[in-house]
């Protein structure tokens, strides 16, 4: 046993840090930001109650900007393997920053409002991601880093219940829209903008707030019985059972769409055949790495142990002749499905569900199978 | 009954017969969060004084739980590896991880008294 070291370094807060530690979080340096990763009912009571009811989470560390401009969509498309053309105003999108090799330096959330485009991205990122985008597109469209917002995330089936309770009419909103709303907190009118997405699996929102009001918001939120404040913890198990990526675990600068298993995100319009194919970086390895896999190429899959011993990250991922074929880029007790899941990579000739491979967890052999994901079924509102 | 702590966040009990409990401290687990996971040592493994002789996971961390004295592995808590949470509900009682032999009394006695360890974990 030995504590986790805490970092001396300057740390930021979000606006809603008084209140983290008036509720007695448990603070930890996360992104540069000084954060939650879990409040006095613990990680497992915290997931439980996102499953079942409606957590609040503070995601106010996450960068967020706006494209202003006509040819702001046209711009941005440039830079992603996904379709913003042709995006609908109102509706949110995934969407991944490509760099020149093809490696994704982020994934992010886009949505088409009238006057803009309104991104969300990883709040590790956020700095060298707004550079990239100011210095590949500035010229194009305006591009707007909107560091007075913060962000809430709520969510869990609940979260419906006690969100239209203050702002009615979000419960119109299907997953993945948005729009601006007013939250009625009893002594103010809050102004935000919210879109029906997440990063638990469950339905719910996240919350754009200023962050003047952010403190006032969490509060009123809190106060409907349905919710209760969880931490990045009970987040990062949220989102593996729900197959999501993170990055700088499951994805990043060294991965490509093609090997994050990712092609979901990139719309038949900018593959080949598509009216609008490639034009983004590195669009001909990764057209042609779709078109014609190359064997041994690596790709994300989904991991169950078949021993109830949790599998982590960096982990060693061997065939059943004892050879090295992979690793383990997540991996927890999932405490829902209630037994240890993970993503990792391996070659493509052991990416079939179904597929045993033996992880090596202090150096004994715990026997794993490929699997598909979500390991827990979602619950989006698709209306 | 004597009661012992080490700098690791494990306690250790003295029985009547000479042999040690080992364990996690309400510290220890409350650092930790969540316990899902537990790894034992094997009954009969003698060990060195700071050799790793198990695992403890939550949801969130992993850390070895070392061998706090010199001494063989006399029996391991079943009912922990069965039940994990154990180690957060009563980590000083129905937790426990392991007994082991006292191979070198000087060893078990100058490690830390309850006032040294309840100082030792509020300075950490």
């Amino acid at each position: 046993m030995s504590d986790a070291p805490t970092s001396a370094a300057a740390l930021q807060t979000t606006p809603l840090n008084a209140l983290h530690r008036e509720l007695g979080a448990r603070m930890v340096p996360f992104a540069g930001y000084s954060m939650p990763v879990q409040y006095p009912a613990g990680l497992m009571a915290e997931h439980q109650h996102t499953r079942t009811a409606a957590g609040l989470f503070d995601v106010s560390h996450m960068g967020q900007l706006r494209l202003v401009g006509a040819d702001a969509a046209a711009a941005f498309e440039g830079l992603m393997p996904v379709d913003v053309i042709d995006l609908a105003v109102g509706k949110q999108r995934y969407g991944l920053l490509l760099n020149e090799a093809g490696g994704i330096m982020d994934d992010l959330m886009f949505i088409r409002r009238e006057a803009d485009i309104f991104v969300v991205v990883n709040g590790a990122c956020k700095v060298a991601d707004i550079a990239h985008i100011q210095a590949a597109i500035g010229t194009r469209c305006e591009v707007i880093p909107m560091p007075e917002m913060a962000l809430l995330a709520l969510q869990g089936p609940q979260a419906v219940t006690a969100l239209s309770r203050l702002a009615p009419g979000v419960e119109k909103l299907v997953f993945m829209t948005g729009g601006h709303f007013v939250v009625n907190t009893g002594t103010q009118s809050i102004p935000v903008f919210l879109t029906r997405s997440g990063y638990t699996g469950e339905d719910g929102f996240e919350i754009s707030v200023h962050h003047t009001q952010a403190d006032a918001l969490a509060r009123a939120l809190l106060a409907q019985p349905e919710v209760k404040p969880i931490g990045l913890g009970a987040r990062n198990s949220l989102r593996l059972e729900a197959g999501l990526c993170l990055h700088g675990n499951d994805i990043d600068a060294g991965t490509t769409p093609v090997e994050a298993n990712l092609l979901w995100a990139m719309q038949k319009v900018r593959r080949t055949g598509g009216a609008r194919a490639g034009g983004f970086p590195a669009s001909d390895s990764i057209l042609a790495a779709i078109d014609s896999p190359a064997p041994g190429s690596r790709k994300r899959v989904g991991l169950v142990a078949l021993e109830r011993v949790p599998v982590r990250e960096h982990t060693v991922l061997q065939d059943l002749n004892g050879n090295t074929i992979g690793e383990v880029t997540s991996g927890l007790l999932g405490p829902t499905v209630d037994k240890p899941v993970a993503m990792g990579y391996l070659p493509v000739e052991f990416a079939a569900l179904g597929t045993r491979v033996n992880a090596i967890v202090r150096g004994k052999i715990v026997p794993m199978e490929v699997a598909a994901m979500p390991f827990n079924p979602t619950h989006y509102f698709r209306g | 009954m004597t009661l012992k702590f080490t700098p690791d966040h494990e306690w250790l009990q003295l029985e009547d017969n000479g042999n040690a409990i080992v364990g996690i401290t309400v510290h220890a687990q409350d650092a930790l969060g969540d316990v899902v996971f537990v790894d034992l040592p094997e009954v009969g493994k003698s060990y060195a004084k700071g050799e790793v002789a198990g695992v403890v996971e939550s949801v969130k961390a992993a850390a070895d739980v070392y061998m706090p004295i010199d001494g063989t592995v006399t029996e391991v808590n079943e009912a922990l590896r069965a039940d994990p949470a154990l180690a957060n509900s009563d980590p000083q009682g129905a937790g426990w991880f392991f007994k082991v032999t006292v191979a070198n009394r000087a060893q078990f006695d100058e490690l830390m008294d309850d006032v040294a360890y309840t100082k030792f974990s509020d300075a950490a």
